[in-house]
């Protein structure tokens, strides 16, 4: 189905980009009104479709299903937290240490794909979840006998990203306009999932997009037709891993303190709901599943309580449950009633159409 | 050798804990080759039912033991009705969707039973009252305490008598022979959806008595207990070769022997000075200790990602081909 017959009319197509963009533009300033909590929201909004999508080229794309991909982002984190604060007194920029954490965090991701190669399905689901566990084990625990991640208490003080004289803290004027530190970071963080938005597209479509999905369908008949299913599920792995890794930097930098709390089980499981709940292997399905996911429970957030408390006085359900309940909820009914996400993947709508038929 | 035959105790005990918690993933899969991921919850709330019972029951002077016995029997057929319902309402009607479905669902199906829990026994650690009276007894230097041969009676009770449900029973047919072909088993007259939904139930209940006993025996519980526990149990059954029964008996015991043993040995085989390496640190008897025992939870995954990539059939399972 088509919202608006585009055929012969390319204007159309461009003027609906610059329509999307300048509303992409014109939003944080929109948000600030209601308060600068809502840009910062918003931000770590896109860090989700960053995440999601990272996700969405190893579960999406190429059918392997990874419940510790939180370790990846927490790769990144640490990474861009320990070379970037007095906890080892080193600064480095950060347009150095991001590539220097996606690659770290690339390293992870084979790391992890090298002894899983043979395992399929659920098998796999319980080993990446197990290798997530054991990320955050560490970090929790390299404070002795050298302290490396400094344990529970995590790292403090992480330098925001600065260029030059330019910080991304700091508010500005910039042509008169007043620009807060998270709407500085809001652009930045556009531009990088744009990146990475435009990377996947790419690659879906692209001589390894089609032999990831391949193997996604029939691994044993991938390796008949020739496909290197052993590099092909490894560069799954490392890619996936490494977009975790650039938005894990950010992270890192946006919050100025990280922790091993923040790389729980339930992150993971969290992104993965994500991609679930939008249609995995479609992109934009990954993004809307992302952005509501994430934009849903915080408006939950503001308004259940004041709700509750007029209801009975009181707060009966904290929001943060509730936003949990409506993960797990969302699994569920998603994959009951509409197995394929809101927005299911072009391949899978054909499937499905064909069983109708 | 003190370490050691301590090690060894209270390895003994958490791996028969273990065990019967494996019993309830290694009978799902052996039956429908699900993962139920959200086995651990239900361990869970078996302890966290425990714990009401047991706190309202308290002040009433009945005896201890009573007392747990009653907190067990109450937790027992909850836990029976919460594997139930999620059979019947989240997996059942996946049955014959693709591996990937089911599995999410249980995902699912484990951060609400989670969070409900949450809800209702609140964020904390909750303290379990000692009310059994503990008693120590010594055999060749280590220490056993009066919960530790407790539990290890249960869990061997247990054990046993599954195996003569299992094996000696028509219940026990009906299940193995849904679990090699259910289309012919149904052919035969089976409900297979009723040996389905009872080895739910079973594996439910084996999960609450599980449950009971790890909050007396470890005197705490919490409502995210059971994503670790039931990893650690799941590890263990696919240690023994999963949809193996004696396996997943062997591969919990065995884990709670290994994961013990490695806390209890692990900082001084780390420890740097030991090696003769000449540190600051080492200087008048000093240590460098790499991994201490808070690695301990470490050893359940590397011990289930070392299985599956090197012996994927597990100890007592059978090879077979294309499975996952």
């Amino acid at each position: 189905m088509r919202f608006f017959d585009t055929r012969g009319k390319p204007w159309l197509v461009w003027l609906g980009f610059a329509l999307v963009g300048l509303a992409l533009a014109l939003l944080p300033f929109a948000l600030a009104q209601a308060g600068t909590t809502w840009v910062r929201i918003m931000n770590y909004t896109i860090l989700y479709v960053m995440l999601a999508l990272g996700l969405n080229i190893v579960v999406g794309f190429a059918g392997l299903l990874d419940l510790g991909y939180i370790a990846f982002y927490a790769v990144g984190a640490y990474a861009y937290a320990l070379l970037a604060s007095p906890q080892f007194g080193l600064h480095l920029p950060f347009w150095l240490i991001l590539p220097i954490g996606a690659a770290v965090a690339a390293l992870f991701g084979v790391l992890l794909g090298a002894p899983t190669l043979k395992l399929r399905g659920d098998y796999l689901a319980i080993v990446t979840l197990g290798f997530g566990e054991i990320i955050r084990i560490f970090l929790n625990n390299m404070s002795r006998p050298v302290n490396i991640t400094n344990g529970p208490q995590g790292i403090t003080r992480i330098d925001p990203f600065s260029f030059g004289t330019f910080n991304f803290a700091r508010p500005d004027t910039v042509l008169g306009i007043d620009v807060s530190g998270p709407i500085k970071y809001y652009y930045l963080l556009l531009l990088v999932a744009l990146a990475i938005i435009v990377v996947n597209l790419r690659l879906q479509n692209s001589r390894i997009g089609r032999a990831w999905e391949a193997i996604r369908e029939d691994e044993i008949a991938a390796r008949a037709m020739g496909i290197d299913t052993r590099n092909l599920k490894l560069l799954a792995f490392a890619m996936g891993a490494s977009f975790g890794g650039v938005a894990g930097g950010m992270f890192s930098a946006i919050q100025g303190f990280i922790s091993p709390e923040s790389f729980v089980l339930v992150e993971s499981i969290m992104v993965v709901s994500m991609v679930v709940l939008g249609g995995m292997g479609n992109i934009w399905g990954v993004i809307l599943g992302a952005l509501l996911l994430s934009f849903v429970p915080e408006i939950l957030r503001w308004t259940v309580t004041p709700v509750q408390e007029a209801l009975f006085g009181r707060m009966m359900v904290e929001p943060e449950v509730i936003r949990m309940l409506l993960f797990g909820l969302a699994l569920v009914l998603v994959m009951l009633f509409r197995p394929a996400g809101l927005l299911p993947s072009a391949v899978r709508k054909r499937e499905l159409e064909e069983h109708v038929a | 050798m003190d370490t050691f035959l301590q090690q060894m105790v209270n390895g003994l005990t958490a791996g028969s804990v273990y065990a019967v918690v494996a019993l309830g993933y290694t009978m799902v899969y052996g039956i429908i080759q699900l993962i139920n991921f959200a086995h651990g919850e239900v361990v869970m709330i078996g302890a966290m039912v425990a714990f009401s019972v047991i706190n309202l029951l308290v002040p009433s002077g009945l005896p201890p033991l009573a007392i747990v016995l009653i907190g067990a029997g109450c937790a027992v057929p909850i836990c029976m009705l919460v594997g139930y319902g999620m059979e019947r309402l989240a997996y059942r009607p996946l049955r014959h969707a693709p591996r990937l479905a089911p599995l999410i669902t249980a995902i699912g199906v484990s951060i609400i039973l989670q969070h409900i829990a949450l809800m209702i026994w609140s964020r904390n650690i909750l303290a379990f009252p000692q009310i059994i009276p503990s008693r120590s007894y010594f055999i060749g230097g280590a220490a056993i305490t009066t919960i530790q041969i407790a539990i290890l009676a249960i869990c061997f009770m247990l054990m046993a008598s599954l195996a003569i449900l299992v094996y000696r029973t028509p219940l026990g047919t009906a299940m193995r022979a849904t679990a090699q072909n259910p289309q012919v088993a149904g052919l035969m007259g089976i409900d297979i959806n009723r040996v389905i939904a009872v080895t739910f139930i079973l594996g439910a209940g084996l999960g609450a008595v599980a449950g009971v006993l790890f909050g007396t025996y470890y005197g705490i519980a919490q409502y995210t207990m059971g994503s670790v526990l039931g990893l650690k149990a799941f590890s263990a059954a696919v240690l023994g070769g999963i949809g193996n029964i004696p396996g997943a008996m062997l591969g919990g015991v065995l884990l709670g022997v290994v994961e013990a043993l490695g806390a209890g040995y692990i900082g001084d085989f780390t420890d740097v000075c030991a090696w003769g390496v000449p540190l600051a640190a080492c200087e008048g008897g000093g240590t460098f200790i790499l991994f201490g025992s808070n690695y301990q939870d470490v050893f359940a995954f590397l011990v289930l990602i070392l299985v599956l990539v090197f012996r994927p059939q597990g100890l007592l399972g059978e090879r077979v081909g294309d499975r996952a």
